[in-house]
């Protein structure tokens, strides 16, 4: 049993238990606990169910790098699955649940699943369920889903109410890890004189030198790390954050960091351009590979010290060290220190007889050297183990009884940063880990290294040459931004001498079959060594392939512990070096992030910015339905008491029609092009020629692209000499101000003109209706009458004192008006408006339009229409030499044959379903029904009582008469006639009244 | 009256929100080598350097591109100022256009300012990157913006005004009381200024 001893614990605080449950019971930990390790002092080991086979899983690290102890924490709205314990606080109240089991954690019927487990090999989603093949979507998929995986998303109508937040940074020098790596570069470069952040995952600092002994300049390492942070604290150029994950590397020296602040949001995301990245993140202890290492209770040696020296935890009474190496000895040592038993230490090597080995026997620890574990025993608990020799095939010499192993097969430097944006890594020997290869860094913005390793992220392992690393890495951090200050002495350190290390992949070395297939390599995903070794049988040698088709290495661990060892077993079964092998590459996030992270503050009401015009207030208060439109938010109708959306449309129409309305236009765009070239400049930027428009007039105008289609339509007032004011769509402001601006400086750079985006300088009121004027005069201040200001007009004066632009243009087929006001004062001119006029909203506005066959960009338009085929040629100056999209239509599949824009009329007076397509005889290439048509806009029409609708036809205008035909997807069928475009006032005696 | 869109709101957190008082804002675009002496003339300041302002009293001059300035000038003054400089410039190329209520001025105050401002923008809001007279374009959350300090308490940020209730509910929501970040302030602000 693990246990909670009676003293020591360096971050726990005794006098304050925090209470949780577990699976529905009541338990208690310590303030300082991780949910680990309160677990652990519960005597809980068995904290889940693994992946493919449900085998019970216990905690095996106590980092990031945990496979196993990933938990369902909270309820409700604050339910978070998959859950590192490892690496979260323990919180008073919290509801921890175990995951991937059913119906109980003790008794899972899944595990039947290992039963079974020969008809589950690598790879047996490829092969094993592919017949017969209908088979795989009704029953194969659905049952391996459910039996298969990791925790349940959150359910999609709970809500999360906690706050997430960004900060943006830049700094001189980031340094990742604040272990005594961390600390001294820090110190380096801060002395130096840099903008130093400094971020530890942890809420400690000092890593792991202060659990294993280390002395600092003749010091405890504790005490050296006390002094450091005052030192750090005291600097007002360097910044320190705990609880905080630089998680990944991208280009130009960006990084990722997340932060779990407390108090504060619950998770902030650091985005931070640093100069200089040093990357001290340590080392990630790797398992052995022996039958039996996935049994609960089976931990990494350091994790064992970890709870042991952190949260005076105990793995269990007894605990069997198995290792390869002298630094596992210090967990031996320390539980017998802390008067824990210790039976064995099963020692790989054939002669172990370093100090640290040396001091463990004559503390009277039993050494068997050159042994390995044949197996370990489980009944729901571990009851011993078998030891073998580590030179042979598995016979068991003797057994061991304990309730716990640990095992420490060697450190892996955690070099993910260094990967993620291309960094290559280099296979050493001598310390059978990948180092990060100093020939290949990731670059930053200045073409250098932007990410310098140190200590033993950096294939260190003595406290002397970590803190020599570190200071190094600092002090050229520090440089490559300028600062080349005082970085003080490389501080000395000392701790116990260690022999080598050997680098053993599999216990024993010629374990046999049976025995390979108990021992695993990737806990989270069920790999074992067998599987890799099929694997390669089966062709993938790649390293890429193998990882893909066992999953070794997958989920959210990303291989933290099992890469290694997969990939000696890779080497071992093709016979190729580990070096010739290669590595996986580490892609960002080092530890996964939750998505409310990444949203930050963009959720809710701040999802998206919503625009609002000027009238937005009044839209609001007469009860507008809104009409998303880009990011701005337009009134769609304005339904009364009692009214349907129908209703509405209609009343507003006729209102049009009949007497006036008005409409918020304010969202058209409104780009000034001026200056001595602004006329030629124009006239390449439309189709038309807006350089002879005459002062005072205006003018309908098409923009198409390079390639011919027609992307923007607006009218054009001429307002000066060498000025002109462009309408665009409301969706086209920002677009083709761009437009126009990249035109301007990348191929007419030489031409005078400016251009200048002012659309939201005004208010715009359209007023509409055959008492449009009559409403206008009665405000006062303008002579509007026909004779002053005709239609395509525009004058400028004062309307009620307020100082307006009046376009005498029409886009509903009535006589119109648009006002623009400074758009602080259009609120005045829309509240006098409103007192005699209907406002209506945009799809009043769609109908009075469609109903005069006017066209609409994203209606008639998709981007592969030519302004020729909307039968808009009167707007093209076809004598001109050049406009943009001129070469584009003289292609010769943009003459001839194209669909065109029509009217269509159903002879019923039904309203044609929107997109709906008017089939042709025969099928095409690919089986389907041939089309010639379809339905681009269509609305009932209140003014002629019936349906009405546009569409582009396949030579259209040609086949006025005739009658297609429209299925629709039910196989129902609407058959209409191809009539004109304009359905009322065809000859525009309303327009210019 | 004119109406603005912010009149009235005001949030105390981190930061104090409110919107600033009305100003003219009058866009000028042209070359410094064309218009910097009817500029001189007419509003008394220099063309500001790359990314600064240039402050005489309430008027300014703020740094929005190579061949584009922001003049702020008190309220009610813009039309008369675009006239003049209209005249005064008359036959150089040039474009000026009074924008008073194309863009909303927002207010922030206190010694929170740079870690508000850094959790919605990606701009550098250091001591070093932010200095009492640069102006930065940025973006501020999914919006453009631009920010400067009038003193080391009191940021104002220009935004377009169909946004002004996003920005302020997104800097309000920045500004949380339980949100302190404390990267800049407090210990930040007084070493670093």
């Amino acid at each position: 049993m693990s246990t909670r001893l009676g003293t020591g614990g360096s971050a726990i605080d005794r006098s304050r238990p925090v209470h949780f449950t577990f699976d529905g019971r009541r338990l208690a930990g310590l303030t300082g606990d991780t949910v680990a390790s309160a677990l652990l002092a519960n005597g809980e080991r068995v904290v889940g169910r693994s992946f493919k086979y449900h085998r019970p899983r216990g905690i095996v690290a106590s980092g990031p790098e945990e496979p196993n102890a990933l938990l369902g924490i909270g309820t409700g709205d604050r339910f978070e699955p998959n859950a590192r314990a490892t690496t979260t606080p323990l919180r008073e109240g919290m509801a921890l649940r175990s995951q991937n089991r059913w119906p109980s954690l003790a008794f899972d019927v899944g595990v039947v699943n290992a039963a079974l487990s020969r008809f589950l090999p690598v790879g047996f989603y490829y092969k094993t369920f592919m017949w017969p093949r209908r088979f795989w979507e009704s029953v194969y998929e659905p049952l391996i889903r459910q039996a298969a995986g990791l925790g349940r998303a959150p359910d999609a109508e709970t809500r999360d109410p906690d706050r997430y937040e960004h900060f943006h940074l830049h700094v001189d020098v980031l340094v990742a890890g604040g272990g005594i790596a961390g600390l001294q570069s820090a110190l380096a470069a801060g002395r130096a004189g840099a903008q130093v952040l400094l971020m530890e995952q942890s809420p400690h600092w000092g890593g792991r030198a202060q659990v294993d002994g280390v002395r600092i300049e003749g010091d405890p390492a504790a005490e050296w790390v006390a002094r450091a942070v005052a030192e750090l604290e005291a600097m007002p150029n360097v910044r320190l954050r705990l609880n905080a994950t630089v998680v990944g590397a991208y280009d130009h020296g960006w990084m990722l960091a997340v932060e779990m602040p407390e108090p504060g949001p619950r998770e902030r995301l650091w985005k931070i351009r640093a100069r200089r990245t040093v990357m001290a993140t340590g080392a990630l202890e790797r398992p052995l590979a022996f039958a039996g290492n996935d049994r609960p209770g089976v931990m990494l040696a350091s994790a064992v010290r970890d709870n042991l020296m952190r949260y005076a935890v105990s793995p269990g009474d007894r605990t069997v060290l198995v290792t390869a190496n002298d630094d596992g000895y210090r967990t031996a040592i320390a539980l017998v220190e802390a008067g824990l038993s210790v039976p064995l230490v099963v020692d790989a090597r054939p002669e172990c007889n370093g100090p640290l080995p040396r001091r463990a026997r004559e503390m009277g620890i039993r050494v068997a050297p050159g042994r390995a574990i044949a197996g370990v025993r489980w009944q729901r608990r571990i009851t011993g183990v078998d030891v073998c020799l580590q030179a042979g095939e598995g016979s068991a010499l003797e057994h061991v009884p304990c309730d716990a192993v640990a095992m420490a097969g060697g450190w892996s430097p955690a070099v993910h940063l260094w990967s993620h944006c291309g960094g290559r890594l280099r296979w050493d020997e001598a310390t059978a880990a990948f180092r990060p290869d100093p020939q290949f860094p990731p670059t930053g913005a200045d073409g250098q290294a932007a990410i310098l390793p140190a200590g033993s992220a950096d294939g260190h392992s003595r406290a002397v040459e970590v803190l020599a690393s570190a200071h190094r890495a600092g002090v050229a951090g520090a440089a490559a931004a300028a600062h080349e200050g005082d970085a003080g002495q490389v501080v000395t350190a000392e701790e116990g001498a260690e022999a080598p290390a050997l680098a053993v992949w599999r216990m024993p070395q010629s374990a046999d079959h049976r025995l390979r297939a108990q021992t695993f390599l990737d806990f989270q995903n069920d790999v074992k060594l067998t599987d890799v070794e099929l694997a390669a049988q089966e062709g993938y040698r790649s390293v890429e392939h193998a990882k893909r088709y066992t999953t070794l290495g997958m989920a959210t661990d990303q291989g933290k512990l099992s890469n290694i060892n997969g990939l000696a077993a890779l080497s071992h079964t093709t016979g190729q070096a580990i070096s010739a092998v290669g590595t996986t590459t580490f892609r960002p996030p080092y530890t996964p992030l939750t998505l409310a992270t990444i949203a930050g503050q963009a959720r809710g009401d701040l999802f998206q910015p919503v625009r609002r015009t000027p009238l937005h207030a009044r839209h609001e208060a007469l009860g507008a339905a809104w009409e998303p439109v880009g990011q701005w938010r337009r009134p769609y109708v304005y339904p009364k008491a009692g009214e349907t959306v129908e209703d509405a449309v209609r009343r507003e129409v006729l209102a049009v029609r009949s007497e006036v309305g008005i409409l918020d236009a304010t969202t058209l765009g409104k780009i000034i092009v001026k200056g001595p070239d602004a006329a030629q400049f124009l006239d390449m930027i439309y189709t038309g020629r807006p350089s002879t428009i005459a002062e005072g007039r205006c003018r309908y105008g098409l923009i198409c692209n390079e390639n011919g289609f027609l992307i923007d339509d607006g009218v054009v007032a001429r307002l000066g000499p060498e000025t002109w004011l462009c309408h665009t769509t409301t969706g086209g402001a920002e677009r083709i101000h761009a437009h126009m601006e990249e035109w301007l400086q990348t191929e007419w750079w030489d031409w005078r003109v400016h251009v200048l985006n002012v659309t939201e300088q005004f208010g715009q009121i359209a007023v509409a209706g055959p008492l449009a004027r009559n409403l206008l005069e009665r405000l006062g201040g303008m002579d509007l009458s026909r004779e002053a200001l005709p239609f395509m007009h525009w004058t400028e004066g004062r309307l009620m004192d307020v100082p307006v632009r009046v376009f005498r243009i029409s886009f509903s087929g009535e006589l119109s008006f648009e006002i623009a006001a400074p758009a602080g004062r259009a609120g005045e001119i829309w509240d006098r408006l409103a007192q005699d006029a209907t406002p209506y909203g945009t799809e009043t506005m769609h109908v009075l339009r469609a109903e005069k066959g006017y066209i609409m960009i994203g209606d008639e338009t998709d981007g592969t229409v030519i302004p020729q085929d909307l039968g808009l040629n009167w707007a093209i100056a076809k004598k001109k030499d050049d406009y943009i999209g001129k070469r584009g239509q003289m292609r010769l599949h943009m003459a001839g044959e194209r669909w065109r824009l029509v009217g269509l009329l159903t002879p019923d007076g039904a309203v044609l379903p929107e997109g709906s397509l008017a089939v042709a005889q025969g099928t095409n290439a690919n089986g389907q029904r041939r089309t010639q048509g379809r339905v681009t806009s269509a609305y009932w029409s209140p003014t002629l009582g019936r349906g009405i609708a546009l569409g582009l036809v396949d030579r259209g205008p040609e086949r006025m008469g005739e009658t297609l035909s429209f299925l629709q997807p039910d196989g129902s069928e609407y058959r209409a006639e191809i009539v004109s475009p304009v359905f009322h006032d065809p000859e525009g005696e309303r327009l210019n009244a | 009256m004119p109406e603005y869109p912010l009149e009235g709101r005001r949030f105390d957190g981190l930061v104090r929100l409110e919107s600033a008082e009305p100003r003219g804002m009058i866009a000028l675009r042209g070359t410094p080598e064309e218009l910097s002496s009817a500029l001189e003339e007419s509003v008394g300041l220099a063309w500001p350097a790359t990314g600064e302002a240039a402050w005489t009293g309430e008027v300014g001059a703020l740094w929005m591109a190579p061949d584009e300035l922001l003049l702020l000038v008190p309220q009610g003054q813009a039309q008369d100022l675009v006239e003049r400089l209209g005249r005064s410039l008359a036959d150089r190329h040039h474009l000026v256009a009074d924008v008073s209520d194309m863009r909303t001025l927002l207010r922030m105050s206190g010694s929170g300012c740079r870690d508000v401002l850094a959790k919605v923008t990606p701009a550098d809001v250091s001591p070093a990157g932010l200095s009492i007279g640069r102006v930065r374009r940025s973006r501020v959350g999914q919006v453009a913006a631009a920010i400067w300090l009038r003193d080391g308490e009191t940021a104002e940020i220009a935004c377009f005004r169909s946004v002004a209730h996003y920005v302020f509910d997104l800097l309000a929501d920045a500004a949380h009381p339980e949100a302190r970040v404390d990267y800049w302030t407090p210990q930040g602000a007084d070493a670093q200024a």
